[in-house]
């Protein structure tokens, strides 16, 4: 039961829009649930690849690869 | 001596616990007194559990070996990966002076591409070596050069040609030599840097050397590792130090070749758990709210004045 007053915060209308483009078709929200995985998944993995390998600058292989090739 | 000593220290540190206890629980003293006691009892009676299960110190350095001291390798930090050029040099220092003796059963040239060398590298360095083949169509053995998945050739056919070739020690094969040990990469870097004259009083048999980080003392392998043994292709100056320090951590490589990886997935799931933590205490605290801010009065009746 929505209460009048709550109707027309930013919050309720992004609430709102959110539910209308992406809940309310199922296909919809299964293709958004994997896409976004997959995408988070990607981002994730590059950020923290890129912090170790800062963390780690001059001792991996790939640093030091390229003085005997 | 030192035993006897140790025994008496921890027999005066139980009595003095157990007096500071018996003090604090005598009420008739005043209150500042009281508390002074208390925090001593305190004091003391963690001092000496602390003591107590602490592990009883042995003299006898000699039966037990020296305990290596810890050094600060840097591939131990929780989030470091092997220093790979230090892995490189110390293959060299294997290669060219302990694989004289040393066996490294579970290696096999693959593991070394991309850790150490390149893959033109390895393939090269395999094929220097010949492998025993077969059987071909007629039945025979034959020999071939190595290619990269044979495993790091032995020094020994077997072990009575090891001990043969070494006064009747075997020398132990180095792969997983580092996890073999207490004290692990600490260990074999005193080992191989610790080599001195025995001291007096101490007779060591002939083809033994005196080592104090070896238990016993008397070790069957030689100091094999002198200043400006091998020479680095990186210019980095070969101190027996540094020699010995690099073919350590060669072999802590070898003994966990999956470490790098290990430690980057540790840091990806502590990273991830930590986020999903946040995320459900957040839930949980969402979900609770309206429990927790509601209010539940009871107002009894009152009683009915006449
Ligand atoms: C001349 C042959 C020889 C060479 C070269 C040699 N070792 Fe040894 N090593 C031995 C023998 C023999 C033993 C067994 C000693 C014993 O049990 O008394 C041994 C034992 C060891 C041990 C085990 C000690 C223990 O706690 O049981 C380690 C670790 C070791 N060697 C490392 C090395 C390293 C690293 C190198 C290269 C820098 C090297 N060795 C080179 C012959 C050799």
């Amino acid at each position: 039961m929505p209460v009048k007053s709550s109707n027309n915060t930013t919050a309720n209308r992004f609430a709102r829009a959110g539910y209308n483009t992406i809940v309310k078709r199922n296909s919809v929200f299964l293709t958004t649930i994997f896409v976004s995985a997959f995408a988070m998944e990607m981002a994730f993995d590059s950020i923290s690849d890129r912090i170790w390998d800062n963390i780690n600058k001059g001792r991996q292989w790939k640093d030091i690869a390229h003085k005997y090739e | 001596m030192f035993r006897l000593s140790a025994q008496t220290t921890r027999q005066a540190v139980q009595r003095i616990a157990v007096q500071a206890r018996y003090q604090s629980t005598q009420a008739s003293a005043p209150l500042k007194a009281k508390n002074t006691a208390m925090v001593a009892a305190g004091v003391a009676t963690a001092g000496a559990i602390a003591y107590l299960t602490m592990e009883t110190v042995d003299a006898n350095m000699l039966a037990d070996g020296l305990h290596a001291p810890v050094l600060p390798w840097d591939h131990k930090k929780p989030l470091a990966t092997f220093d790979h050029a230090a892995v490189r040099r110390g293959y060299q220092v294997y290669k060219e002076v302990c694989a004289a003796c040393h066996s490294l059963d579970r290696i096999a040239w693959r593991n070394l591409v991309g850790v150490s060398h390149t893959e033109n590298e390895v393939k090269a360095m395999a094929e220097e070596n010949e492998y025993t083949d077969g059987p071909n169509d007629v039945g025979d053995m034959f020999q071939r050069p190595g290619k990269l998945s044979d495993y790091m050739p032995r020094p020994y056919a077997n072990e009575e040609q090891a001990r043969a070739g070494n006064a009747g020690a075997l020398p132990p094969d180095l792969s997983l030599m580092i996890k073999a040990r207490h004290g692990g990469a600490d260990y074999v870097y005193s080992l191989l840097t610790g080599y001195q004259d025995p001291p007096a009083g101490i007779e060591i048999r002939e083809g033994l050397n005196f080592n104090p980080y070896f238990p016993g003392g008397a070790i069957g392998m030689a100091r094999v590792l002198y200043d400006g043994l091998v020479e680095y292709e990186d210019g980095t100056p070969a101190t027996t130090s540094q020699m010995a320090k690099d073919v350590t951590v060669f072999l802590s490589w070898a003994a966990e070749p999956e470490m790098d990886d290990r430690k980057k997935m540790g840091m990806k799931a502590v990273t991830m758990l930590a986020i999903l933590t946040g995320l459900s205490v957040y839930l949980k605290r969402h979900k609770w709210a309206s429990m927790k801010t509601r209010k539940i009065l009871y107002n009894p009746p009152t009683p009915k004045k006449h």
